[in-house]
């Protein structure tokens, strides 16, 4: 009965786990109208999270755009349907590859700098002489990186796209031949910008709170010794990215089924 | 609520009384507590030391004063006002006139000296920002480091990383001091500077000092009071400096002169050594 | 990094972020062809509207003229009733018909209007009376094989008729 005991210790501790971080999103939601006061704080954390994440989402978009536009030429011109090579690649960078491998990078590139600065600062007692000084950490602190992760994301996102379409017309037109009229023609009229870029916007947008929210977390529950936030900053990037990879299914099946 | 009749005398006579811990039990898991039904009183306008070995409670006394956590029997009075800590706006008000320097100082490290003194003024004020300029660079001369203003936390060394925090911990101009381990880790020289700061800024501002440390020498040189604490969170002697010097209990007198073995003995409970080591019997 | 430097460099990001979006939005996507523009509606009963689907083109000529609104069930007739949003500045005679195709050999199906030759045009709401169903293929295949069946059945009856058979 040994194992019995041990799952349900499991489930009931994941319940608790679950309800900690309900009650954290809650108390983090109610110091947004505060620190929105100073919006200064959370531009500056617009810059430290997307701009310093500039490089390694761009030259990411770019190379992912470049192979895929590779392997969809391949696919396709089997089929003698090579011209729908800027067709395939866009929608695949809108509706998936942008929102989702950009949240993962941002989860590896800005989750656990955010998750390592947070720990530290609370090892480092500033959290807590902050709290003595009547200054509300999670809304001087917490908040802002919050709401910079939301606001950075969508646009990475669609940074991502853009560069990788571009990318893709490198490849294709430039360097394979395809027909550079074709190729954005066949684009345009195949993608819909309400259904494919709009619910692109909404999943980077769903994304960024959820990479936010996890890496903030993180950092501020972290043991205070540098194990601790060690530990902290993977589970930042593992729960983030298996997060965003189980959203995007149910988001795409919501999205994108047939109707 | 203990009565006026089982009051009995623990803090200075004839000084007013701006803290008052009264009967206070507290331990962070249940079961285990830090301290045990102790009462102090700190005397208004007064440098009060509260010396104890490791474990003793002083720095979770500090955290109860600055209401962080909720004591589990007793209260805690400042102004003979108890303190909730689910009032929030109570904490609030007892937080703005309170000043605490951290053992290693918990400088903000993303900004500059400058930064740091003027955070709880940009935090708490509206003041332009030439006011602001004006009254860090006082404060900052106040401990020494006006010319160190523009430099980052990680240029400057421990010791004066303690001063900048100071500086940070009076820019508001607090009534009530809280110094956690201040002496921990200086030289002579930053000690007798921080001995110095702390005795001079308590009469300049009026304000009342809470010193917890275990540097006899240094706490009785500067202080008016002083509590003697030991593990499990309890005061085993009070009184003037001059007063604790001359007392005869063992306990005391093994923490003054910092004697190795004594009511605190040097040898952590261990099976006799010849059983140890596998001799007689 | 000074205060005013960061929030020009944030300025910037967020500008790169609108350049992408309306990147992605006009040369990577149909926002341009279809906007913004006063539509009307005509309504069209097929039989079979086969794969066409909500926010399918509707084509006249190859042209893209306008959308595909709604698709609903006429539960009286049990025929598949479609609502087409038609850009305003194009009208079509009253007799005009509509038809299921599908663009390319594998690709999505559309609506394509035919212009007749009435003097009146459609007025908004009116219903296309003249439709011809979309092609399904199973239907396409029993046809064949029904044709070849009779191909089949015809031939065998001709040698009966033995000496002068040959061709008829």
């Amino acid at each position: 009965m040994n194992w019995l005991a041990a799952i349900g210790r499991f489930a009931l501790g994941s319940l608790r786990a679950l309800g900690h971080h309900a009650f954290f999103f809650w108390e983090l939601m109610r110091t947004l109208p505060t620190s929105l006061r100073r919006p200064y704080f959370a531009v500056a954390q617009v810059h430290a999270l997307g701009n310093l994440s500039l490089l390694v989402i761009l030259s990411s978009g770019l190379a992912v755009g470049f192979v895929l536009a590779l392997q969809t030429y391949y696919a396709l011109a089997t089929y003698g349907a090579a011209d729908s090579v800027g067709l395939v690649v866009n929608l695949s960078l809108v509706r998936e590859l942008g929102p989702v491998v950009t949240a993962l990078l941002f989860a590896g590139r800005a989750g656990t700098s955010l998750t390592a600065e947070i720990g530290l600062m609370k090892a480092g007692e500033q959290l807590a002489a902050m709290e003595l000084m009547a200054v509300d950490p999670k809304s001087r602190v917490l908040a802002p990186r919050f709401l910079g992760g939301i606001v950075a994301m969508p646009i990475l996102a669609l940074l991502f796209s853009a560069i990788g379409i571009l990318g893709a017309y490198v490849v294709g037109v430039l360097m394979i031949g395809l027909d550079a009229g074709n190729f954005w023609s066949i684009m345009e009229n195949g993608v819909d910008v309400r259904r494919d870029l709009g619910n692109g916007i909404i999943k980077s947008i769903v994304f960024g709170v959820i990479c936010s929210f996890v890496a903030v977390y993180q950092g501020y529950e972290a043991k205070a010794t540098p194990e601790g936030v060690a530990r902290a900053t993977t589970r930042t990037v593992v729960i983030s990215s298996l997060t965003v990879l189980m959203v995007d299914f149910v988001l795409t099946a919501l999205m994108f089924s047939t109707r | 609520m203990p009565s006026e009749s089982t009051r009995t005398n623990h803090g200075p006579v004839g000084a007013d009384t701006l803290i008052e811990i009264d009967h206070v039990s507290f331990g962070y898991e249940p079961g285990r507590n830090v301290l045990n039904d102790i009462s102090m009183r700190f005397g208004r306008g007064q440098v009060t030391a509260i010396l104890g070995g490791s474990g003793c409670g002083k720095t979770t006394l500090l955290r109860l004063i600055g209401g962080v956590h909720r004591v589990d029997q007793g209260s805690v009075r400042v102004d003979a006002e108890a303190i909730d800590t689910r009032n929030a706006e109570q904490l609030f008000r007892l937080r703005r006139r309170l000043g605490m320097l951290f053992q290693f100082g918990a400088l903000f490290t993303d900004l500059s000296v400058f930064e740091n003194v003027a955070f709880p003024l940009r935090e708490h004020t509206d003041l332009d920002d030439a006011m602001i300029r004006d009254i860090v660079l006082m404060k900052l001369n106040a401990v020494g480091l006006r010319g160190a203003a523009m430099l980052r936390i990680a240029e400057i060394s421990g010791g004066m990383g303690r001063r900048v925090a100071l500086a940070r911990a009076i820019a508001l101009d607090p009534e009530l001091l809280l110094y956690d381990e201040p002496f921990t880790g200086l030289d002579p020289i930053a000690m007798g500077v921080t001995a110095n700061l702390i005795r001079k800024l308590n009469d300049a501002l009026g304000a009342t000092s809470l010193i917890v440390s275990h540097d006899v020498q240094e706490c009785f040189e500067i202080c008016d009071y002083a509590y003697i604490m030991a593990a499990p969170g309890v005061v085993i002697a009070h009184g003037r400096p001059d007063e604790l010097n001359a007392s005869a209990d063992p306990q005391v007198r093994q923490f003054i002169r910092g004697e190795p073995d004594g009511p605190v003995p040097f040898h952590y409970p261990a099976p006799p050594l010849a059983q140890d080591l596998g001799l007689g019997a | 990094m000074s205060r005013k430097g960061i929030e020009t460099l944030v300025g910037g990001f967020v500008l790169l972020g609108i350049v992408a979006l309306v990147f992605l939005a006009l040369k990577a996507a149909n926002l341009s062809s279809f906007s913004g523009d006063e539509t009307y509606t005509l309504l069209a009963k097929f039989d079979n509207i086969g794969g066409l689907k909500v926010r399918s083109p509707v084509r006249s000529a190859g042209v893209t003229v306008g959308r595909v609104e709604s698709i609903a069930l006429d539960p009286k007739t049990y025929q598949g009733v479609v609502r087409l949003d038609v850009k305003k500045s194009v009208q079509f005679p009253a007799d005009s018909s509509a038809r299921i195709l599908t663009s390319g050999l594998l690709g999505d199906q559309y609506v394509g209007l035919e212009a007749g030759a009435d003097e009146k045009n459609f007025a908004p709401g009116d219903t296309i009376k003249q439709t011809q169903s979309a092609v399904v293929l199973e239907s396409l295949i029993s046809q064949f094989l029904f044709n070849k069946a009779a191909d089949a059945g015809s031939t065998p009856a001709a040698p009966a008729p033995a000496t002068n058979g040959g061709k008829k």
